[in-house]
């Protein structure tokens, strides 16, 4: 069996990230980790019609680089596992359809990439494939306008709203044996602890996050100490202080290895109130930064968790509380 | 002197609106609403009047005024025409400011491209 406790798995052969890519928007390419991405647009249009266009190209663009990064042929690719955060993910399933991929479309929202890395690792160390690229992408100018405002009618951002990353991150999973590699990874369940605003994503997020942190610990009886990062996804700056709080009410210091990608991806003067969201948050700062920092051995086992809110403007307009997720991933050089 | 009041009394207005967004889960859309509403109410009771007086286009181009202009109309054609006056008044009086912002939007939306920030 390689399940461990309630809701972790164990690689038997630990699938490796063989190769990534990041493209982002402007904005992003002045924010923290613009030393990390392998292309940085001027604008976020990219030469398309619409927004919704640019962001299917920066996807397909990002799983192309990452592939061609990993020197693995196009047809020795067996899936592309992707998600936005679009109705009917629009944007991973037209990548897909430029992309000539076994295409195997998921939603998490902004933890798509840690599920897409955790099933594609299940799909790898199952024997079902020899490689395949997860990615996942968002797009500020369309996620506003699908879960907010059209940018045409220039609202007020609330403080405690955070930014969606432009951009997309990819990676190549392999059975190759190199590092780093995917040893572990724990599937989120849904929590919904009464949270409404989506103006507050970070603190409807938090609790999810804990849940899964806190049982990932449990089944594989890892403490933080184990690890040289912990990880978020984009719980921001609001969400990120509540997570280690309430992991410190349930015993967990984590303080000294804890961020979060939301928190970290622009800087405070960026104006980007509570900080960074979206797919591409975790997408990123994890295809890029953090993978290119193990490569170089900074860091060497890292604890992924990527959360997602998982309401619709239909559910937000009839008022429902926001069901939150979380998965984690650990990436580790072995 | 209008200058000086104008720039007081619309700035007091967009002060509200600010603390609102800023402290309140309220959404720009209720923040709006509620505006009109309260300029409209303000104004039924007579009060929007003197605010008015006091700070001229500094009470009137706040979307409060608009509430104002909606429920001066009303009460004008009431007295002119009666109770249908319920039904005429407001989009008459508002008919300038309405027809001004769809001609205005449609100009702007011909010239100019969103972007992010």
């Amino acid at each position: 069996m390689k399940k461990l406790g309630s809701q972790t798995v164990k690689f038997q052969n630990p699938p490796s990230i063989i190769g990534t890519a990041t493209i982002v928007g402007p904005k992003e390419g002045q924010g923290r980790f613009k030393d990390y991405y392998d292309i940085i647009l001027k604008d976020s249009l990219y030469q398309e019609k619409s927004w919704e266009k640019a962001e299917t190209k920066i996807l397909k663009e990002a799983v192309e680089i990452a592939i061609k990064n990993s020197q693995v042929p196009n047809a020795k690719i067996d899936y592309f596992i992707a998600g936005d955060l679009l109705n009917q993910i629009i944007s991973a399933s037209f990548a897909a359809r430029e992309l000539g991929l076994p295409f195997l479309g998921i939603f998490g929202a902004c933890s798509t990439i840690a599920e897409g890395a955790l099933l594609g690792s299940m799909l790898i160390d199952g024997g079902f494939g020899e490689n395949l690229v997860a990615a996942s992408s968002s797009h500020f100018c369309t996620a506003e306008r699908q879960f907010r405002y059209p940018l045409e009618l220039g609202n007020q951002r609330k403080p405690t709203s955070q930014w969606t990353v432009t951009g997309a991150g990819a990676m190549v999973l392999s059975a190759k044996a190199q590092n780093p590699r995917i040893t572990f990874a724990t599937v989120g369940k849904v929590i919904d602890m009464g949270e409404a605003d989506p103006n507050d994503m970070g603190t409807a997020m938090a609790p999810a996050a804990v849940d899964t942190i806190v049982t990932h610990f449990q089944d594989t009886g890892r403490s933080p100490d184990y690890y040289d990062l912990i990880l978020t996804g984009d719980l921001g700056i609001i969400g990120k202080n509540i997570a280690e709080e309430l992991l410190k009410q349930k015993g967990y210091d984590v303080s000294k290895k804890y961020s979060d990608c939301g928190a970290l991806i622009f800087y405070p003067e960026q104006d980007v109130h509570a900080g960074g969201s979206g797919c591409a948050c975790a997408a990123v700062v994890t295809c890029g930064y953090v993978y290119k920092e193990m490569l170089k051995g900074k860091y060497n086992k890292v604890l992924l968790i990527a959360t997602g809110a998982l309401m619709s403007t239909t559910s937000t307009q009839q008022g429902e509380t926001i069901p939150c997720i979380a998965h984690a991933v650990s990436i580790e050089n072995l | 002197m209008d200058f000086v009041m104008a720039f007081i009394v619309g700035g007091l207005i967009c002060l509200v609106g600010q603390i609102l967004m800023d402290t309140t889960k309220l959404f720009p859309a209720h923040i709006l609403v509620l505006f009109v509403t309260l300029g409209a109410v303000l104004s039924g009771l007579g009060l929007y009047q003197h605010i008015v007086d006091i700070g001229r286009a500094g009470a009137t181009i706040p979307i409060t005024g608009f509430g104002h202009t909606l429920v001066t109309g009303v009460i004008q054609d009431v007295n002119q025409y009666g109770l249908l006056g319920v039904f005429t008044g407001a989009l008459r009086a508002a008919a300038g400011g309405i027809t001004a912002a769809i001609v205005f939007g449609f100009l702007m939306a011909l010239l100019f491209n969103p972007k992010s920030k």
